[in-house]
């Protein structure tokens, strides 16, 4: 109770706004472009493949989930292309995108009234990796200028906001896995303090050797090789995770201004909540604590949720945590299930933003999309788990969930246009 | 003797400010601002680094920032090269 005490509290002098959902941005595994993937993720494809981006048949996980098929010099200005690593790149590609889509044009707004919330896990970690590589052999004076920025977390904030011209309250938020709802929740207090509209949402890319280095180091990651039996949340065949990279970006707007300008409204994003977890072995994750804050943030029950949007984490422990949490919200099989990241890998903080975007399709098309599976649901694990296929449903409101790595749980819950 | 040539220059700002984005350096932008090429202050802090790596050579760079034209960045980088030969 305490939290949503805080919560409210914190809404003293601010308007209740509603934030509205207007524009979409994604360069994913499985698709360059929103309708791109999300037609991919619908077919079940697998984007899920062996690593090209480097050799990694050193390493003992050799899949990941790449974007394929993204020409840098489509989408970035030559200019900015010395001063980037492949995360801004991408996500100034999507940052393009969602622009478009929402039909807003910046120029005609007044200064400092958009904002721009990203969140990144891992920085430039590809470009770091090459001015750390050229210290350590040719010594400092090897170390490009553009390194003093390019490795860092806001860069994506930074150079979409210098891009655009977005000159509103900006920022970037690191809780990795989590990050892309932690994003949008703090879009959303903006958005009550009286900004008129925030690109938000997360993107990592870490497809690299420090990289793959660093998320070995970190545990979780599959080892198998066969890229159609890698991913397997909730399944009694999980091993781990696969890494991807990419993510999404939204247009999140003041809900009447955007009606007023005639945008159309793909969704609203109703609640959102965090919570930490405690130290291991000093009690539970809370993982559901988010859940049923983010319901309450949103002034709706249970009941009211027509599908799911797991963590998913392809962990034995992991996924009997998420599923015993769900059970405790909705019931055993309460609610469809779904993780389409099982055939992307799990995108860091552009994960969780990739999930939100999945969710607000699905409540567009009125349905929800498959997950990758093993064969069988784990006994321990009560999901009513969507994998044969995408699944008509009737779908007013999305709940999604994420966890980021070092204890960081988030969940959000959206509701549909319709 | 070191000296930095235009097309040097010309060269090393395409590598540090993107291929296609900044105004091809020649006599006649010579006396043009920086800023209206297309060159930000930290493109040119990176071309001093190369030319302070490849050249051997410690540049100054407060006077530097101050040079706002090819002329003058040029003039004050081989005064320093100079300098350098001659002691």
């Amino acid at each position: 109770m305490t939290a949503v005490v805080a919560e409210h509290a914190g809404l003293i002098g601010e308007r209740g706004v509603s934030a509205a959902v207007t524009g979409l941005g994604v360069v994913a595994p499985g698709g360059v472009g929103t309708e791109a993937w999300w037609a991919a993720v619908l077919r079940g494809d697998n984007a899920i493949g062996p690593v090209t981006r480097f050799d990694a048949a050193g390493y003992p996980a050799t899949l990941a989930g790449e974007v394929v098929g993204f020409v840098d010099e489509d989408h970035v200005p030559g200019k900015l292309l010395p001063q980037t690593d492949r995360v801004t790149r991408l996500a100034l590609a999507a940052a393009a995108e969602a622009l478009r889509d929402a039909d807003l044009d910046p120029a005609g707004l007044p200064d400092y009234s958009v904002g721009v919330v990203t969140a990144n896990g891992a920085g430039g970690f590809e470009f770091g990796q090459r001015e750390l590589q050229a210290l350590w052999s040719k010594g400092p004076r090897h170390v490009g200028a553009y390194q003093s920025f390019a490795w860092f977390y806001a860069a994506n904030s930074g150079q979409i906001s210098i891009r655009h011209q977005l000159r509103g309250p900006s920022g970037v938020v690191v809780t990795e896995q989590a990050g892309g709802i932690d994003a949008v929740a703090q879009a959303r207090r903006q958005l009550r303090r009286g900004v008129r509209a925030v690109l938000t949402g997360g993107f990592d890319a870490t497809v690299c050797p420090w990289g793959w280095t660093a998320h070995l180091a970190a545990g979780g990651m599959t080892t198998r090789q066969d890229p159609v039996r890698s991913y397997l949340p909730f399944d009694a065949d999980a091993s781990g995770h696969v890494v991807g990279e990419g993510g999404a970006l939204l247009v999140l707007e003041d809900g009447d201004a955007a009606r007023a300008r005639g945008a159309r409204v793909l969704g609203t994003v109703e609640g959102c909540a965090a919570t930490f977890d405690p130290a291991p072995g000093r009690g539970a994750p809370r993982l559901l604590d988010a859940a049923r804050l983010a319901l309450d943030d949103a002034g709706v029950e249970p009941a009211d949720v027509d599908v799911v949007f797991a963590d998913a984490a392809g962990e034995r422990t992991a996924d009997r945590a998420e599923a015993e949490a769900l059970a405790a919200l909705f019931g055993p099989y309460g609610v469809p299930v779904t993780a389409p990241k099982s055939r992307t890998g799990r995108l860091g903080s552009g994960g969780s933003a990739l999930d939100l975007v999945a969710a607000l399709l699905a409540l567009r098309d009125q349905v929800i999309p498959p997950t990758a599976t093993g064969g069988r649901v784990a006994d321990d694990c009560p999901v009513d788990l969507v994998a044969d296929g995408p699944r008509p449903a009737r779908l007013r409101r999305a709940l999604v969930l994420a966890r980021g790595r070092g204890g960081f749980n988030a969940a959000s819950v959206v509701r549909g246009a319709h | 003797m070191d000296r930095l040539e235009l097309t040097d220059l010309a060269a090393l700002l395409r590598d540090a400010a993107g291929d296609g984005e900044g105004v091809p350096l020649d006599e006649d932008t010579l006396d043009t601002l920086f800023m209206d090429l297309g060159y930000d202050s930290l493109a040119l802090l990176q071309v001093t680094g190369v030319i302070e790596r490849d050249h051997e050579v410690i540049l100054d760079e407060v006077a530097l920032d101050e040079a706002e034209t090819p002329r003058q960045y040029l003039d004050l980088v081989n005064a320093a090269l100079s300098a350098r030969a001659a002691a």
